[in-house]
C-alpha cells in the first residue's frame, strides 16, 4: 500500500457529522503570506489541500489523525484544533 | 458539587502515565477517576512501541506477565543507512529469553488492560470523554470541566494528556495570568507516521531470524529519514510488523516533506523492502513525540495539578524510551498525591514533592544526558547524510576483492578521508560524545 489515501481507509473514524474540529483561522495569511503551504505537506492525514482557483486551504477534517502536529507546525499560528467530542474522531483498533 | 463526590484525584488520560497515576493512588485508597477521550482506553494512543516491563512490575506487580504484549525483544539492530547499502550493529542476546526486559506492544490492545488494572485497584474509568479546561478558583486547579457538560471537581488534578491536540490544556490555563505551559516549538517535537502491517508469524520468524514468539527490533538512520534528523524502524509484533518513523517537525517544514512520503521511502529501500513484501497494510497512524530535552519540561507541578508523560515532555528519543518515562512519571506522581492525602495537605508545596521525585530518579538525569543530542542532529545533517556515505565507501573498498593490494586499498581509504575532512569528522564524533556525556 503507497497511497495515503488507501492508507486513510485502514483507519476507524467515528464520523461526529458536521462538527469541525480543526479550523483555518484566517484563509488571506494562507493566500497572501504563507509560501510554503506547510500544513499541505506535513500533515500525515493530507488533511490541508490548497485550492488555487479558490485561493483557500481546503480542510477535509474527516480524515485527521489527531497527531496534533497543525498548530505546532504553522508557522503563522493560524490553525487552531481541539480534541473531537469523546468518543468520536479516529479510533485506533491497533496502535 | 457536595463535599462527598470530591475526588482526592482526577486524571486526565487512559495512557500509560495515567494508568499508572491511577493504579498507585487507587491502590492506596484514593479516591480517583481517570478520563480518556477515546471509545476507549488506547483508541487515541500511537507508539513505536517497545514497552519496558520492569516499570510495568512496579507497578502492577506480577501481574505484568499477563499483560497484551507481543513479542519479548531478543534481538536489537541498529542500521546506518545509504541510499542503497546499510552498515548494521545486530546484538542478540539469548540470555533476553529467561529475562526479558522490553517488548513490542499494540496500544490499542495494552492501554485497555492496563486502565482495567486501575479499574481494579478501584479507579473509576469513564471512556468517551474529552476535558475541555481545568477549572481554576482562587488561582488553584480546583477540577476539570467535561465535554459533557459536567464539572468534576478533586484536590489534584493529574494532566496525563499526552502531547496534546490542537491548545494543550496547560497552554490554555493560566494562574496568575500566566499559561501553565508555554506553545511548543516545531523543533521540539518529532512527527511521526506507521504503519501495522500483516504478516503470518511463521514469515515473522524466518526473515526476521527470530524463534516462534520471539521478537526483534531495527532502528534504522541516515538515509532512512532523507537525512532529517530521526530514525526510522521497524518492530516485530506477533502477527504484524509495525513499521514506521519520523523526524523533526521543523524539517518536514523546512523541506517540504511529508510524512507519508518519508515512509514510503523507507519501505522502498532495498535493505527493507524484502522484509515487507506480502504484508498488508491494517493500520496506519500519525503522532507527535516529545523532543524538547531537559530544556523544554514545563513546570510539572502548580497549585492543584501535576504534569506527567509526554504531557510534561518526558521522552528520550535517543533510546526510542517514552512509555517507560510515562510510567515512572505517573507513578512518581501518584505516590506524591498519597502523600499528600496522608499528611492532609495538597498545598502547592506538597505536590513539589513530585518535582523532587523526578529529579532523584533515573527520569532527569536521563533527560539532562540527552538534552543537547537532538539540537546536534539538528544542526550537523552531514551526521546523517554524509558520513553514512563515506563510511559505505570505505567498507565497501574493504570488502571488494578487485585485484588490488591490501596495502593499495588501505591507503585509498585514508586518501578519501581526509579528502572528506578527517578533522571536521573527528570534532564531530567529539561533538556527538560530548552532547551524550
Amino acid at each position: 500500500m503507497e497511497k495515503l489515501s488507501d492508507k486513510l481507509f485502514t483507519v476507524k473514524y467515528v464520523e461526529d457529522t458536521g462538527r469541525a474540529h480543526i479550523e483555518i483561522v484566517d484563509q488571506t495569511v494562507c493566500a497572501t503570506k504563507c509560501e510554503g503551504k506547510y500544513c499541505n505537506h506535513f500533515c500525515p492525514a493530507g488533511v490541508y489541500e490548497w485550492n488555487e482557483e479558490q485561493k483557500k486551504n481546503l480542510v477535509s477534517f474527516g480524515n485527521c489523525i489527531e497527531c496534533g502536529a497543525c498548530s505546532i507546525g504553522c508557522p503563522f499560528d493560524n490553525i487552531t484544533c481541539h480534541s473531537p467530542r469523546g468518543g468520536f474522531g479516529a479510533q485506533y483498533r491497533l496502535g | 458539587m457536595a463535599d462527598e463526590e470530591k475526588f482526592d484525584a482526577v486524571v486526565v488520560g487512559a495512557g500509560p502515565a495515567g494508568s499508572a497515576a491511577a493504579i498507585t493512588m487507587a491502590k492506596a485508597g484514593l479516591q480517583v477517576a481517570l478520563l480518556e477521550r477515546g471509545q476507549k482506553p488506547g483508541s487515541k494512543n500511537v507508539m513505536g512501541g517497545i514497552l519496558y516491563n520492569h516499570y510495568l512490575e512496579e507497578i502492577v506487580g506480577e501481574a505484568w506477565k499477563e499483560a497484551p504484549l507481543e513479542r519479548p525483544i531478543i534481538e536489537e539492530r541498529r542500521w546506518m543507512m545509504t541510499q542503497d547499502a546499510y552498515i548494521g550493529l545486530d546484538y542478540k542476546n539469548l540470555r533476553n529469553r529467561a529475562k526479558p526486559h522490553s517488548f513490542s506492544v499494540l496500544r490499542a490492545r495494552f492501554d485497555p488492560w492496563f486502565a482495567e488494572q486501575a479499574e481494579k485497584a478501584g479507579a473509576m474509568v469513564v471512556p468517551e470523554t474529552v476535558v475541555d479546561r481545568l477549572i481554576v478558583k482562587n488561582n488553584r486547579v480546583v477540577g476539570v470541566a467535561t465535554g459533557r457538560g459536567d464539572d468534576l471537581y478533586a484536590e489534584v488534578v493529574v494532566v496525563c494528556e499526552g502531547i496534546g491536540l490542537g491548545t494543550g490544556l496547560l497552554e490554555k490555563t493560566a494562574i496568575n495570568g500566566q499559561p501553565l505551559r508555554r506553545k511548543l516549538r516545531p523543533n521540539e517535537v518529532a512527527m511521526a507516521a506507521k504503519e501495522i502491517m500483516q504478516l503470518e508469524p511463521r514469515l515473522i520468524e524466518e526473515r526476521f531470524n527470530c524463534e516462534p514468539g520471539e521478537g526483534c527490533t531495527i532502528e534504522c538512520f541516515g538515509d532512512s529519514t532523507m537525512g532529517m534528523s530521526g530514525f526510522m524502524f521497524i518492530y516485530t509484533n506477533k502477527d504484524t510488523l509495525s513499521v514506521g518513523g519520523g523526524a523533526l517537525l521543523s524539517e518536514f517544514n523546512a523541506t517540504l516533506r511529508s510524512p507519508n512520503q518519508l515512509l514510503e521511502h523507507f519501505k522502498n529501500h532495498p535493505s527493507v523492502k524484502p522484509l515487507l513484501r506480502g504484508a498488508e497494510t491494517v493500520e496506519y497512524l500519525g503522532h507527535l513525540i516529545p523532543e524538547g530535552g531537559y530544556r523544554g519540561i514545563p513546570k510539572v507541578y502548580g497549585p492543584g495539578y501535576l504534569v506527567c508523560g509526554d504531557a510534561a515532555m518526558l521522552s528520550n528519543p535517543v533510546h526510542r524510551e517514552g512509555s517507560n518515562l510515562a510510567m515512572e512519571s505517573g507513578r512518581l506522581a501518584g505516590e506524591t498525591v498519597v502523600h499528600a492525602k496522608e499528611t492532609g495537605d495538597f498545598s502547592e508545596r506538597r505536590l513539589a514533592e513530585y518535582r523532587g521525585r523526578l529529579d532523584h530518579s533515573w527520569i532527569m538525569a536521563d533527560m539532562k544526558k540527552y538534552d543537547k543530542a537532538v539540537p546536534l542532529l539538528e544542526h550537523n545533517p552531514q551526521m546523517l547524510t554524509k558520513y553514512p556515505q563515506v563510511a559505505d565507501r570505505a567498507l565497501d573498498e574493504f570488502f571488494r576483492v578487485d585485484g588490488t593490494s591490501k596495502w593499495d586499498k588501505q591507503s585509498k581509504i585514508l586518501k578519501m578521508i581526509r579528502k572528506e575532512g578527517a578533522l571536521r569528522m573527528g570534532w564531530d564524533t567529539f561533538k556527538a560524545l560530548w552532547a551524550m556525556k
